[in-house]
């Protein structure tokens, strides 16, 4: 799939976004300018300096550094979150729409009943029994993203499951499996692609939103959501706190949005 | 599918006798009863090897349904379709639907093999190799996407494709209808081309009685699920008994 630039500008800003939020979450992991979590009681509050770009929070955190591994922690969670939901929804939504019926009714009812909650709420029923903690949000979060795949897969399927090639591969003998893995889903994989980038930046969203409700990541690792609900108290005192960390968010949300509507174009 | 026919000396290769097929109608759209309906009413006849038998009607008689049953995909009938081991394929009315539209052309001629399992990977791609070049085209397309081909090379492709497990029957459910006339006439070669070479045997399913006339050496009407008649083209063009098949020819030649 060749796509110049002046074709789709969207795709390729997206891109470059996606890409340069997902370089500096790698740097976070490995290299930060200071320790994330190292607290200093002289620097309390700081402005913006040479030595602390983004200055430092209320108990002398470098907020860059804690910039940067939050990044890293929000999208590992929302990576995760979409592989859990596009990794069950899909085989959900190929089973139901291929073979429709009974199982089909079945599970679908039972997708309108978790798309009837407000996600939220739902992750914070999981969240309450389950517990918090970076790998208890991605658990909670994918399982509410299951529904929405396998509903888009499995439109896909109703709309293939009778078209002719797949006939043709049904007199050939091609398996029931190989049919819907081998030959039907990669059709639907252009559409799966423009919702798996809308996708990230629903659970970016839904992250920071659980993080900073107190229930998402817990302390003292930084995630963006949690520094934002933290600045908050500082918001007249160091605007900048809030500020910095809402861009980052801002700018991520966007990168990931540009990059759905450009694959969109696509699909 | 049926591997019990094709018995001795016999060259017959398809054999239907007393078909009765059934499809199920749900009465309306909020309920789930339904009606079972028949669609093939006693149909009789066998397919010779190397010949090309036309079957005529109009839309809706069940000469698709008749193509599903030989072929397996309708499991509702009552009555006996035997074929010989190699079986039959299909090629399908619409050259844009049947072929998959996310994998390269020599991809989709390949999975018939693939999924055979019998042959190695070398072995499959000569093979590939030798049929996209017996429907003339060349290797070039084996890279490209069904996208990107008209619909006379789809066309190709498709025939390409039913030959792949060398079949000794090819059903052609309406080939041509979808392409505009040049490529028709091109198609129509193709056909006879294979049939001579190959010895290959065609159930050519149409409502064009020139198309027909012009390609086969045997012809059936069909007329409500009933096959009204059926003879060798020249009893049926020049003399029709049954007068449905006049009324077809007239409102053929009439123009």
């Amino acid at each position: 799939m060749k796509v110049r630039f002046k074709e789709n500008r969207r795709l390729y800003i997206g891109l470059i976004i996606t890409g340069l939020m997902l370089i500096l979450a790698i740097t976070g992991k490995f290299f930060t300018p200071y320790d994330p979590n190292a607290m200093d009681s002289a620097n309390k509050l700081a402005g913006i300096s040479a030595k602390h770009i983004m200055g430092c929070d209320n108990f002398g955190r470098d907020i860059f550094s804690r910039i940067l591994a939050g990044l890293d922690t929000t999208m590992v969670v929302a990576v995760g979150t979409v592989l859990i939901g596009v990794t069950f929804g899909t085989v959900i939504g190929a089973l139901t729409g291929y073979y429709g019926g009974r199982p089909d009714e079945i599970m679908m009812r039972f997708n309108d009943a978790v798309l009837a909650f407000p996600s939220l709420l739902l992750a914070l029923v999981i969240i309450s029994i389950m517990g918090s903690g970076k790998m208890n949000v991605t658990i909670a979060l994918g399982i509410l993203f299951i529904p929405g795949y396998a509903r888009i897969v499995r439109g896909e399927f109703l709309k293939c499951r009778n078209l002719d090639y797949v006939q043709s591969a049904r007199l050939m003998g091609a398996s029931y499996l190989r049919i819907m893995f081998v030959h039907i889903l990669p059709n639907t994989i252009p559409v799966l692609l423009s919702t798996v980038a809308i996708g990230f930046n629903n659970a970016v969203l839904a992250e920071a939103g659980m993080s900073f409700l107190g229930i998402g990541v817990q302390p003292p690792d930084s995630s963006l959501g949690r520094m934002l609900s933290e600045s908050q108290s500082y918001l007249f005192l160091r605007p900048g706190y809030a500020l910095c960390t809402g861009s980052v968010i801002a700018l991520l949300i966007f990168g990931f949005a540009m990059l759905n509507e450009g694959l969109e174009k696509h699909a | 599918m049926n591997d019990n026919g094709n018995k001795g000396t016999d060259n017959t290769i398809l054999t239907v006798s007393h078909l009765n097929t059934y499809y199920r109608e749900k009465t309306g759209r909020f309920s789930s009863a339904s009606v079972r309906r028949q669609v093939l009413k006693d149909v009789s006849f066998d397919i010779k090897q190397g010949e090309i038998v036309g079957l005529v009607g109009e839309s809706g008689c069940g000469k698709s349904t008749l193509a599903k049953t030989i072929l397996g995909i309708v499991k509702d009938y009552e009555g006996t379709v035997e074929h010989g081991s190699a079986g039959a394929q299909m090629v399908f009315q619409d050259p844009y639907g049947s072929l998959n539209p996310a994998k390269t052309v020599g991809w989709i001629l390949e999975e018939p093999l693939r999924i055979q399992g019998k042959l190695t990977d070398p072995e499959r791609d000569e093979r590939v190799a030798r049929m996209i070049n017996l429907v003339g085209l060349d290797e070039s397309y084996l890279k490209r996407k069904p996208n990107e081909l008209s619909g006379g090379q789809r066309q190709r492709i498709c025939i390409a494709l039913a030959l792949m497990l060398r079949p000794r029957l090819i059903i052609a459910d309406e080939p041509v209808s979808a392409l505009d006339v040049t490529v028709q006439d091109q198609i129509l070669k193709l056909l006879l081309k294979l049939n001579r070479e190959l010895g290959i045997a065609i159930l050519f399913i149409s409502h064009d009685l020139k198309v027909v006339y012009s390609v086969c050496s045997r012809v059936m009407v069909m007329k409500d699920g009933h096959i009204v008649e059926q003879g060798s083209d020249e009893e049926v063009y020049k003399s029709p008994k049954h007068p449905y098949t006049k009324q077809l020819l007239s409102s053929v030649l009439g123009d």
